[in-house]
């Protein structure tokens, strides 16, 4: 009991003092704050470019936020645990998100969230061995007349097929080179 | 960056800025932009709240409840400040507009939310937009700053003496976020549960001041009515129900796109002219009118016209706006359980008909399409589905079971197809596979 007490205040204070953001994030969050009368306002928002910046929302990440806009650590979680774009394990740097719901399903989307589990060689929610690609199905991303359609990351990818979604896949792989 | 379509038919309001480099503010004032502020900076409340009520405008995320009305709830005196807040948490399966109006009219959206500001006496407004959308937010954050930078936003607009604040505000993923109270919980921070009503958001809203929720594209509308009056919008359309609507085709239809077309707009018509019909000589099967809520429509349901009252008058939903096109190859089992994965996957839990029916629904039809569906199963789906209606906090129990009982009804012989072990009749030989399971 005392071990386990001793290791939050431990992990505060490595969130207070080793958690670093970038400059941006900073000048983002400074400036989101006082746009509502409530600090926790803020947090959906911050959690998702904290997300961007860090891969996940680890342990310092929460400590961290839950600190700076009053909240306990719990309160942050069950936002988290919320929202389904927010993750707290870390993923492949580059998330690929096949829509398969009913617009693109009739539309062969199915057929395309195969396609990048054999390609890729992980299932749903499965990262690649490398950490270059993690791989997701995922509900409507309001592609729906540009179907098949998927997210890597936040690019959209639309009007797929599977040739069109390995073209996709290896300019990620480049890009990373 | 979607691609734009067009088609004759079409009567451009709200999407006639599209693809004229409208977010760059100076080409958005060449286009007439923040004109109707400046005109409703002249009006007094009621008179920009009488405008928007005759003119017909409904709201475009689904209900379709009149908007002016919905202004002339919020109390004239509040002791708590009062809000706007814009939804463009977009996340109904079948719809893609909102993010056309993101992209190419940001300073629309803005320019709406800053007239309904006025109409209610808000001091300020946020921009909710969901967080897939990133680019469009990068977009949206622009536009804001480039307002201010202005003078359109912010202490004394146009010299009136008002004061008037925009936010852009962002989510992370939860379709629920879309229902009011839900997005309202979302941007004081918390997770996206419904909450009871009354009192309604236009009473007691955000931080519990009165709160005027619109749809994205509702809001961009209202400048135009400002501009070009009640009386012209509401004649673009039906009694009742005024202006234009953007449709989103999608689904099995040889050219989808978002078309601007004007309410009462005739379904049929849609499909097979503006939309250039069915691909590969097939035949209908289905119509989901108005975004995966919405019953389907048979083939032989789709002479309608797309208005609010003519689409309820069929036995659906015009929804918000997405018209999801199923063609004969399709299997409605697959089509109800795909559905259904949805309202489960994103069922917050908080009320027990939507988080266990939606469970339980989703079981029987992933049985049933393996092929181990039992007879009663299916007026069993029925009888649960319609005993979901109307007993939860906000509407996604009732978005759940409204399709489910339209699939049934309509297409029982398809449930039937599949009864004693039978394989999916419409599925490629072995193809009857387990997708991977979300596990959020």
């Amino acid at each position: 009991m005392q071990r386990e007490f001793d290791r939050r205040i431990a992990r505060s204070l490595a969130g207070s003092i080793f958690m670093k953001f970038s400059d941006e994030f900073e000048a983002r969050f400074a400036e989101m704050v006082p746009h509502y009368p409530t600090r926790r306002s803020a947090l959906v928002p911050t959690l998702l470019y904290a997300q961007d910046e860090v891969g996940f929302l680890s342990d310092e990440v929460i400590v961290e936020l839950a600190g700076r806009l009053e909240l306990t650590e719990l309160e942050v979680r069950n936002v988290i645990s919320y929202y389904s774009m927010l993750t707290t394990k870390p993923r492949g740097k580059y998330n690929v998100q096949v829509c398969t719901n009913i617009s693109c399903m009739v539309r062969g989307g199915e057929d395309i969230l195969r396609h990048c589990a054999k390609k890729l060689g992980v299932g749903n929610k499965g990262t690649t061995p490398d950490g270059m690609f993690t791989l997701e199905e995922v509900e409507c991303i309001g592609a729906c007349s540009w179907a098949p359609a998927a997210q890597v990351n936040y690019d959209f990818h639309e009007n797929l097929t599977a040739e069109k979604m390995d073209k996709v896949l290896e300019e990620y792989r480049k890009r990373d080179i | 960056m979607a691609s734009l379509v067009s088609h004759p038919d079409e009567i451009k309001v709200v999407s006639k800025r599209f693809g004229l480099g409208a977010t760059n503010i100076a080409r958005y004032l060449e286009l007439d932009g923040y004109k109707a502020l400046q005109k409703a900076l002249g009006m007094d409340a009621d008179g920009i709240i009488n405008e928007v009520k005759n003119s017909g405008l409904r709201g475009r995320g689904g209900a379709g409840f009149s908007t002016g009305m919905k202004w002339s709830f919020v109390p004239k005196q509040s002791a708590k400040p009062k809000y706007v807040l814009c939804n463009g948490d977009e996340s109904e399966p079948g719809t893609c507009k909102d993010r056309l109006i993101f992209e190419h009219d940001p300073h629309s959206v803005i320019e709406g939310v800053m007239i309904a500001a006025l109409a209610v006496g808000a001091a300020s407004g946020y921009i909710y937009i969901r967080g897939e959308y990133r680019y469009l937010s990068v977009i949206m954050q622009k536009a804001i700053r480039d307002a201010y930078a202005k003078g359109f936003i912010g202490k004394n607009i146009f010299g009136s003496g008002r004061d008037l604040d925009i936010y852009w505000h962002g989510g992370a993923g939860a379709y629920e976020v879309g229902e009011e109270s839900a997005l309202m919980e979302s941007l004081e921070g918390k997770r996206g549960i419904p909450r009871i009503r009354p009192p309604f958001p236009a009473v007691v809203g955000l931080w519990g001041g009165p709160t005027v929720i619109n749809n994205a594209e509702t809001l961009a509308n209202v400048p135009h009515i400002i501009l070009g009056g009640a009386e012209w919008y509401a004649k673009l359309g039906t009694p009742k129900n005024g202006g234009t609507r953007l449709f989103c085709l999608s689904g099995n239809i040889n050219k989808p796109g978002v078309y601007e077309l004007p309410m009462g707009y005739n379904l049929k018509k849609m499909i097979y002219d503006v939309g250039g019909g069915i691909p590969n000589g097939r035949g209908l099967k289905a119509v989901v009118p108005g975004g995966s809520s919405c019953p389907a429509l048979t083939a032989a349901e789709i002479d309608v016209a797309m208005d609010f009252d003519s689409v309820a008058k069929a036995g659906s939903m015009l929804g918000s706006g997405g018209v999801v096109v199923v063609d004969d190859q399709q299997c409605i089992v697959k089509f109800a359980l795909r559905t259904m994965k949805f309202y489960k996957h994103e069922s917050c839990g908080w009320c027990i008909p939507c988080r266990e029916g939606t469970d339980w629904l989703e079981k029987t039809l992933t049985r049933f399409h393996r092929g181990g569906g039992l007879k009663k199963d299916i007026d069993n789906m029925q009888y649960l589905a319609e005993n979901m209606l109307g007993r939860t906090f906000c509407p996604l129990g009732d978005a759940a079971a409204m399709p489910t009982i339209a699939f049934v009804k309509k297409f029982r012989k398809e449930f039937e197809d599949h009864l004693e072990g039978r394989p999916c009749p419409y599925e490629k030989e072995g193809a009857v596979e387990e997708l991977p399971v979300l596990s959020h």
